[in-house]
């Protein structure tokens, strides 16, 4: 048994092993759970993909004269200014104003808060356009000007939902081909869409949350940001299978971090014909290995962890529940599943190769004592589902 | 020079599109060759492109292309009508299944690391409707 101050020693020394949830599983099958857990300290996970229910909270600092801004555009797309006279939210998901959206179906959603996100980290410049109504203290009314993120006095990120521990492989059963969040699905099942690190990702390995809780310290996009809550629709009395890991949705995290301090290649505007914008973030979160179950958890792999295909043509969008069977990551990763005896192409939108690049990225901060483990706060709820909409008849 | 039949993929570019000759008929005639139509367009500005294989003998392959050459056509026998952009790409497989000849693989499964072989690419465009990240483009 080890504690994480014993570790973080072990880290400040330069004398932390460190390896990520990919070559612990290897290294544990050689030299059994017991040796293995009293000589590793930390298991790095990650994941990048498509995290809606993203944002950031932008001070932009005073104009001179100054403005209470009311209405704000960032690269035309709009910005919620009803926080404070100078901080915006951005949401990931807004459109572009004049957006056709799907009004000539299916539309293309070129640009959007995400992709102003993805320019913002890589030091691009941005329009600003804002409106205010003007007061005593606030006489500004209107303003233009352009600005990098240097220039902003801060830009916070927030993820309310992130790191969802397992998704839906999302297939199309009707006759006419849909475009959804998980990709463009041809008619008959011929394909489908999926989204998850599988073994490498974070909750599958930790799927009770006993090391990763409120106050937890993550590698976000290069940043070091932290757990600042449960994520929204944080359900994790679900169905589980080995080892107790989720075979749907389950946990997400909710997390922040500076975006300044975030590397570009891991903030990445996201276009999705016929369905919308997003924004796909990189996320690293080290697992502690605490004791010998600790480890276990952290052995996880793709052949075991199990996803629900779902029909996104009917059953998904009409929440009918229906769930249309299962397949394990190794399958999905293998570039085809098999369904009722059918072959179904496989892609995914969340991608296995950039989380293998921050599961490195991370464990080489560890090792050389650039990134401290955080002891949770409070932990994340264990016991929780998901409550559907209330609809009244008025 | 060999005698044997090879493909070449070729864009030809028409700075104006001011030759009125049948050239594919004329590839095919006199040069023996054999054609494949990827994609063709022509703008307004009256430019135009044209993205073929030609199959043929080395020695034929070359004297068609002289003879284009000859009617002002630009040949580009490196850059294809689309254009995979390895830094925009996510790496994330997106387009994989919706590509018809895998000229965009996973060769490697175990690092899921996506390669483009521009050989391979018929130029249907499938990969540009559906990569989130603007990863691939079209020249024209
Ligand atoms: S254009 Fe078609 S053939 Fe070429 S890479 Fe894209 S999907 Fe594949
Ligand atoms: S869909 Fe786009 S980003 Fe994803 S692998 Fe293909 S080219 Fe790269």
């Amino acid at each position: 048994m080890k504690s994480i101050e014993q570790i973080n020693e072990k880290i400040s020394s330069g004398k932390a092993v460190v390896l990520t949830a990919e070559e612990i599983i290897d290294y544990v099958d050689e030299k059994g759970l017991e040796q293995a857990a009293k000589e590793v300290d930390v298991v790095t996970t990650a994941t990048f993909g498509p995290m809606c229910s993203s944002g950031c909270f932008i001070n932009l600092g005073h104009s001179k004269p100054k403005m209470r801004i009311t209405e704000a555009w960032l690269d035309d797309v709009s910005a919620y200014a009803g926080v404070a006279a100078v901080d915006l939210f951005l949401g990931a998901t807004q459109l572009q104003a004049n957006d056709p959206a799907n009004r000539d179906y299916p539309g293309d959603f070129r640009f959007g808060g995400g992709h102003v996100m993805e320019k913002l980290v890589a030091g691009e410049e941005v329009q600003l356009f804002a409106l205010s109504y003007g007061t005593d203290e606030y006489p500004l009314k209107e303003l233009r000007t352009t600005l990098t993120i240097n220039d902003l006095n801060q830009c916070i990120m927030v993820n309310p939902r992130n790191c969802y521990q397992n998704y839906n492989v999302a297939v199309n059963t009707s006759d006419k081909p849909i475009h959804t969040y998980l990709g463009y699905l041809k008619p008959h099942m011929k394909n489908c869409g999926y989204s998850s690190a599988g073994q490498l990702s974070p909750l599958l390995n930790d799927p009770f949350y006993r090391t990763i809780g409120v106050g937890t310290r993550v590698w976000l996009a290069g940043a070091q940001g932290h757990v600042y809550s449960e994520g929204t629709q944080h359900s994790p009395t679900c169905e589980r299978g080995l080892l107790g890991v989720p075979s749907e949705g389950a946990g997400t995290l909710a997390l922040t971090g500076d975006m300044k301090k975030m590397l570009p290649e891991f903030v990445r505007g996201v276009s999705l014909k016929g369905y919308g914008i997003s924004l796909s973030v990189g996320v690293g979160i080290p697992i502690p290995i605490l004791d010998e179950q600790m480890l276990l958890q952290t052995t996880i792999r793709d052949r075991d962890i199990m996803a629900q295909v779902i029909d996104y043509a009917s059953d998904y969008p009409q929440r009918n529940g229906r769930v249309l069977g299962s397949v394990s990551y190794e399958e999905l990763k293998s570039g085809s599943i098999s369904l009722d005896g059918q072959k179904i192409e496989a892609g995914g939108l969340s991608s296995y190769s950039k989380a293998r690049k921050i599961a490195a990225l991370l464990q080489d901060e560890i090792k050389t004592g650039r990134f401290l483990l955080t002891q949770p706060i409070a932990p994340l709820p264990v016991e929780q589902s998901m409550k559907p909409l209330k609809e009244s008849s008025l | 020079m060999s005698d044997e039949i090879q493909t070449k993929k070729l864009m030809l570019y028409f700075p104006e599109c001011e030759t009125e000759k049948p050239i594919v008929y004329h590839l095919v005639k006199d040069y023996d060759l054999i054609i494949n139509i990827f994609r063709a367009r022509v703008t307004p500005e009256d430019e135009g492109y044209l993205v073929l294989d030609v199959t043929g003998t080395e020695e034929h392959i070359l004297q068609g292309s002289e003879y284009i050459r000859s009617l002002g056509i630009r040949i580009d026998g490196v850059n294809k009508g689309l254009i995979w952009d390895k830094d925009k790409c996510a790496q994330c497989g997106c387009c994989v299944p919706h590509c018809p000849t895998n000229a965009l693989s996973i060769p490697d499964r175990r690092t899921m690391e996506i390669v483009f072989n521009t050989e391979e690419c018929i130029e249907c465009l499938s990969c540009i409707k559906v990569c989130p990240f603007g990863a691939v483009s079209s020249l024209f």
